[in-house]
């Protein structure tokens, strides 16, 4: 019994990408091995560590737990899509270096994207604010002290980048 | 140029990993074949009969292998790594289950497919029949040992060992005062965000493998798979290549994945791939903590101990790969800071129907920190004396270094603290916690209604435990200078640390500088990473290496220079002659000299030729007792391992309707000796706080009588978001410097966790005023106690 | 974990998704957020042979306030829970929407999703229920029906649904005046399934005294509990309302299952205690409803204080 495929179109940092899927391929399975985008990782298949986050139209949403077959068609941001395409860091990117805001790594690209749209939707945000929109991803190595100093940095560092680019 | 020793220096590992670049095992081989495994669905039974037709029907199905099928030394048991005269019953498991499981999770068949989707597809259709037998669950079953786990294993009894220093009995009868109490911790896991993850290939035209395994120690797994697989030691590359995080999981070799992958890589002659989903990750991998303390103690007015004797069982699950080393840890730390003069320790190791038990960070202090600091609590609860006093009375004093405890430690040598002034430490925490001013805060709060605890507690940890590592440092042509060494990263920020000693050492900008650690073909000799010794036992093997390479680049710019190497300085990768500035020769160029040319391959290479290079035609262009090239290689072998040592100090809160623990305050003050970079160990104490805090009031493994983890994913096994953690930790530092090794250094990995269940559990009991003996502790069990003690009132 | 093969149906009206559901009839799941289905589905706790996905759908997503707060089936948690209409016309829904696991999982959850998966421990249906509010429900060749919530939730994970039933819309009563609501929980971790969450609804008349108080149990309970507990403090301020009596109550009459994570009766403790805070907040919260002279917006929400 061979497995129906699907042929899908997957908007990916900005381009789109053809590939051939069962529907039952999950969308960071998708990415990783169909596109070859490994930055995404898998920490659970249950939606609770988040280190899968990636970027649906702009919002954080498990890669985990959405087929490909879903998400053709939408704007997917992966952690390769934060960076500028000059191989400029994005501030949140720089701020996850200047405040040892990871470790191992594993769940750094899940904290990422989150944390882009987090500042997108907070770009001055309180300490409260912060806590609660780091608290959707697990880490085990960093203990959050710095990640949420990396999230104040950056929010910083944008509002410094804004200026500059204003002025 | 400054020296970046001690400095906090960006790590270098960052901009690949915050690009999502890094490679983790799960990246490497996108056209691997994919693989499952079925797992046993019992904690102990007899596997009557495989049923792989379904399986084999399967669309993308490559293979299916059982026990019946691996050839002898495949399936032959796995090797107890760490054999010990006291692990009399020692067991191990088969790659693949050879007639009978002991653990749910253990591995009955492997499946082969196309991908891992595919492979699951046919391990569902797998049929196993099992002859269910009683299974052994928790450490009194254990003990009480009703049921057996091995039928020749009278008691469930792995091990028993003990170790006496002076004569406590006596000392005991003899004191003034004495208390005895039962102490428990649970079961607990490390759980890495990433879990374990196999990749292997086999070259057939070179008769070579190739092995990417989420490893804490490469190189001894590249000596586990030559000799299964009968290969020589040159033909099989371990790469561990970036780790999603290790914790002690990671330890444990090989495992039967990391047998069975190469093997059938090498049959199938395809590359292959597995990667432990989470629920695997749970009940197929290795956890820890599990122990029960009878503790007797004897102790005089001022809290002196006078004698003190534990007895403790330690769970070990099913297997004892790791021999006895975690129990050894417990008896042999427990002591703490404290001078013991009679002190005996003694365990039972026993067998249960679980996953193994190899370390965890912590590695059994944990459990010694909570017997011990639970003990002194206890002492000056019942004298009526300050808690932080009567740790004082008891400490060994700076001036008592080198201090001989009387135990043998983990790596069979004499546990003899080098440094530390735990004086000095307690003075630093109970500043920053605000011991002193503790009893009119709590006092305040109690007006408001709000219960308030604090509690504090102390450890010393073994660190830089041999028997080696090594270090390789090359200053190539290019200027670029090379490090390697044989142990494995984690998220430790060794290439950092590394570099930043190299970089020191040579006095060339660390961006010039590469690190690779964990590939067996950049260095084949090592021991791994463990016991927070990177730092001591890498770290002094490569600065030892880089002062080889310095003085050798000296000499070789002597000749050039025609100087006296004592007349020469390095500066920014430049050798030059003190007070002569045009004096000067690149160290890329040295690296050109180091090796005499008949070719010069490019322009550079030209000065190293024999008719323009330096030096006379009276003379072998290689001296004698020399070799070509800017490199040197050595090792750090101790004659035993440094101490580092910690305080802990928590201000809790405790919700007087619905029991809820809330940290106000963190303190922690930690002894690491030299600090090669303070932003790398505060985060390495961050981590460790998290995972204590985890382990106090979130994190438990939950066994059925069955002998079913009830608890095997991430919505059940409560690890803690950002919310769960302190808002905020002080830490404050105190460098006393290691004797023992050229840097001073003395390791820090595992600072934060070790001595943070046993203050929060005494937080929680300043704060109810009953005890709290048994971690960890949920809101809804401290509901329990405390109902039941409102009871008996 | 992947899940085990499915035939994949992407419908993109709804006369299309019923007539498949009609065809699948029992070997037909409906795919909307996937945030509770997807980890079912990863883990093989269940592999149904066809799978509906109604993400494409047109015209299921919208929210409208109307005399009634109307969320179709497609709205996503996050959109409901920033929409300011919703805020004033149903605040205990916002609330509630905000304690719904993590942003993420809200961003591709579904209101009606989570209502037909019924989940004891899920904070929506507990709010359907003590708004008082109903799911329409539509079916191949039959009219749309309305089922109240008190009908709908049958037992754990089980609602009233019907093999190729597909919801398309929830309602819920706007915000009667003078009146106030909470909605709090205890979970071990943040965004963890509560081991008790209680949603509370309090009235009070011109003098500002209670006239109602009503809660609902989740976590705590079989299926989401409904309480009357106005007996326990009718008459009072809300400043020196008997909220303990009340608690009270509500400790006898949920019946918790104990599990690994707390006992029994801890959950009915913070039942209790839950019962008090919550009561206490949406009566200080009708109060001050009550005291605001404002004009009701055109969609006849009443709005309420924050």
């Amino acid at each position: 019994m061979n497995e129906e495929r699907h042929e899908i179109t997957l908007l990916v940092n900005g381009l789109p990408n053809t590939v051939v899927v069962p529907a039952r391929r999950l969308l960071s399975d998708a990415l990783r091995h169909d596109l070859g985008l490994t930055g995404t990782h898998v920490g659970c298949e249950h939606g609770v560590c988040g280190t899968c986050t990636v970027l649906f139209d702009g919002q954080p949403v498990r890669s985990c737990l959405m087929f490909a077959v879903t998400a053709a068609g939408h704007e997917i941001t992966t952690v390769e899509g934060l960076t500028e395409p000059d191989g400029t860091l994005s501030p949140v990117q720089q701020s996850f270096i200047d405040c040892h805001a990871l470790q191992c790594g594993f769940c750094t690209p899940g904290f990422l994207c989150t944390i882009t749209a987090f500042l997108d939707e907070h770009p001055d945000p309180t300490d409260a604010e912060i806590l609660a929109g780091v608290s959707g991803n697990l880490c085990r190595c960093t203990g959050y002290q710095n990640i949420r100093s990396a999230v104040r940095r950056a929010a910083d560092l944008r509002s410094d980048r804004a200026r500059r680019v204003t002025t | 140029m400054t020296s970046l020793f001690g400095a906090r220096v960006p790590r270098k590992e960052d901009p690949q990993l915050v690009t999502g670049k890094g490679t983790y095992v799960d990246d490497f081989g996108p056209d691997a074949l994919g693989v499952a495994f079925v797992r046993s669905t019992y904690a102990h039974a007899e596997v009557l009969d495989i049923d792989v037709g379904e399986a084999l029907e399967v669309d993308g199905i490559v293979a299916v292998y059982t026990y019946e099928d691996l050839p002898e030394r495949i399936g032959a048991a796995l090797p107890v790594l760490v054999p010990h005269p006291g692990l009399t019953e020692p067991r191990t498991g088969y790659p693949l289950a050879k007639g009978i499981v002991r653990y749910s999770g253990e591995p009955i068949a492997m499946v082969v497919a196309t991908d891992r989707y595919v492979a699951e597809d046919a391990a569902e259709r797998i049929s196993v029949s099992y002859q269910p037998l009683p299974p052994v669950v928790g450490l009194e079953n254990a003990a009480a040992a009703e049921r057996l786990v091995y039928p020749d294993v009278p008691g469930n009894l792995a091990a028993h060992m003990v170790q006496d220093v002076g004569h406590a009995r006596q000392a005991i009868d003899a004191a003034p005062h004495r208390l005895q109490f039962r102490l428990a911790i649970e079961r607990s896991a490390p759980v890495p965000l990433e879990g374990r993850g196999v990749y292997a290939c086999w070259d057939a035209r070179d008769g070579s493998m190739r092995v990417c395994s989420s490893t804490q120690l490469p190189v001894s797994l590249r000596n586990a798979i030559a000799s299964r697989l009968d290969l020589p030691l040159k033909k099989v590359e371990v790469i561990a290549p970036d780790i999603g995080g290790g914790f002690g999981m990671k330890l444990n070799h090989p495992w039967p994945e990391e047998v069975l992958l190469p093997w059938a890589a090498r049959l199938i002659g395809k590359p292959l791939k597995w990667v432990d989903d989470r629920r695997e990750g749970f009940i197929a991998s290795s956890s820890e903590r599990a122990q029960i303390h009878d503790v007797d103690v004897g102790f005089d007015d001022q809290g002196h101990i006078l004698g003190l004797s534990v007895r403790f069982l330690h769970e070990s699950g099913a297997y004892t790969p790791y021999g006895i080393i975690v129990p050894i840890i417990t008896m042999s730390q427990l002591p703490g800071p404290y001078r013991i003069p009679n002190y005996r320790v003694e365990f039972d190791c026993l067998y249960t129907n679980t996953v193994m038990v190899t370390p965890y960070r912590g590695a059994g202090r944990p459990q010694g920190a909570f017997a011990m600091e639970r003990t002194i609590d206890r002492i000056a609860e019942f004298l009526g004396l300050d808690r932080a006093e009567v740790r004082a009375v008891n400490f060994v004093q700076p001036a008592d270094m080198p201090y001989d405890t009387g135990l043998i430690f983990q790596d069979g040598r004499p546990a003899i603290y080098d440094s530390g002034d735990f004086p000095s430490s307690l003075k630093l925490v109970t500043e920053a916690i605000g011991w002193r001013d503790f009893p009119a805060r709590k006092e305040q709060a109690a007006k408001e209604g709000r219960r308030l605890g604090i509690g504090i507690a102390c450890y010393v940890e073994g660190t830089g435990v041999g028997p080696y590592e090594g270090g390789h440092v090359e200053i190539e042509p290019s200027g670029r200078v090379l490090v390697s060494t044989g142990l494995s990263a984690q998220g430790q920020g060794h290439q950092t640390m590394l570099a930043q000693i190299v970089a020191d050492e040579l006095d060339v900008p660390i961006c010039d500088i590469e690190v690779t650690t964990g590939d067996t073909r950049r260095f084949g000799y090592a021991v791994g990473t463990f016991a927070s010794r990177t730092a001591v036992m890498s770290g002094s093997a490569v600065a030892l290496a880089a002062r080889k390479v310095r003085a050798k680049a000296l000499r070789i710019a002597g000749d050039a220079l025609e100087a006296d190497p004592r007349d020469l300085e390095i500066e920014a990768g430049v050798v030059r002659v003190k007070g002569s500035p045009e004096a000067f020769i690149p160290l890329k160029t040295v690296a050109t000299l180091s090796n005499p040319l008949r070719y010069a391959f490019d322009e550079a290479a030209k000065a190293a030729t024999q008719f323009t290079r330096p030096g006379s035609f009276d003379e072998p262009p290689v001296r004698e007792g020399e070799e070509p090239g800017l490199e040197a290689t050595d090792y750090y072998s101790p004659v035993r391992c440094t101490f580092a040592n910690g305080i802990h100090a928590v201000v809790v809160e405790t919700d007087t309707r619905t029991a809820e623990v809330r940290i106000l305050n963190y303190a922690v003050s930690c002894d690491c000796g030299t600090m090669i970079n303070p932003m790398i160990i505060e985060g390495q104490i961050h981590g460790g706080v998290a995972q204590g805090v985890a382990g106090a009031l979130y994190e438990r493994l939950a066994y059925d009588e069955d002998g079913q983890l009830q608890n095997a994913s991430f919505m059940d096994f409560l690890m803690p978001y950002a919310t769960e953690v302190p808002e905020h930790i002080e830490i404050r530092h105190l460098e006393t410097p290691s004797p023992l090794n050229p840097l001073g250094v003395k390791g820090a990995g595992e600072a934060g966790v070790i001595p943070a269940v046993a203050a929060i559990a005494a937080a929680i009991e300043d704060a109810e005023g009953y005890r709290i003996d048994h971690m960890p502790v949920s809101p809804s069990e401290l509901f329990h106690l405390r109902s039941s003690q409102e009871a008996r009132q | 974990m992947k899940p085990a093969p499915f035939s994949y149906h992407s419908p993109a009206t709804v006369e299309e998704t019923l007539a498949v559901l009609a065809d699948l009839g029992a070997d037909g799941k409906i795919l909307a957020g996937g945030q509770s289905l997807i980890p079912i589905l990863n883990m093989r706790l269940s592999s149904p042979p066809h799978l509906v996905d109604i993400n494409r759908v047109g015209g299921l997503d919208t929210v409208t306030v109307d005399g009634v707060l109307r969320v179709g089936a497609l709205a996503r948690h996050a959109q409901v829970e920033r929409d300011e209409r919703v805020r004033r016309s149903c605040p205990l829904l916002s609330r509630a929407l905000a304690l719904v696991a993590h942003p993420a999982i809200r961003n591709r959850g579904t209101l009606c999703g989570a209502l037909a998966h019924a989940d004891p421990a899920s904070e929506l249906p507990g709010v359907l229920l003590l708004a008082g509010g109903s799911v329409e429900v539509a079916r191949a060749g039959a009219p749309v029906r309305e089922i109240p919530a008190a009908d709908f939730f049958v037992g754990p994970l089980e609602s009233d649904l019907d093999t190729g039933d597909l919801i398309v819309a929830a309602r819920f009563p706007l915000l009667p005046p003078r009146t106030g609501t909470d909605f709090v929980e205890i979970a071990r971790r943040h965004g963890d399934y509560a081991l008790c969450g209680v949603g509370a609804m309090v009235a009070v008349d011109t003098d500002g005294l209670i006239t109602s108080a009503r809660t609902v149990y989740i976590g705590a309970n079989p299926i989401a509990l409904v309480l009357d507990l106005t007996e326990a403090v009718a008459g009072s301020r809300p400043e020196s309302a008997s909220y303990a009596a009340a608690g009270r109550l509500a400790h006898d009459a949920v019946d918790p299952d104990p599990d690994i994570h707390a006992s029994a009766e801890y959950r009915r403790e913070l039942a209790a205690v839950l019962t008090e805070r919550g009561l206490a907040a949406a009566a200080t919260r009708a109060a001050a409803a009550g005291t605001q002279v404002a004009a009701l917006p055109p969609d006849g929400s009443a709005g309420e204080a924050v």
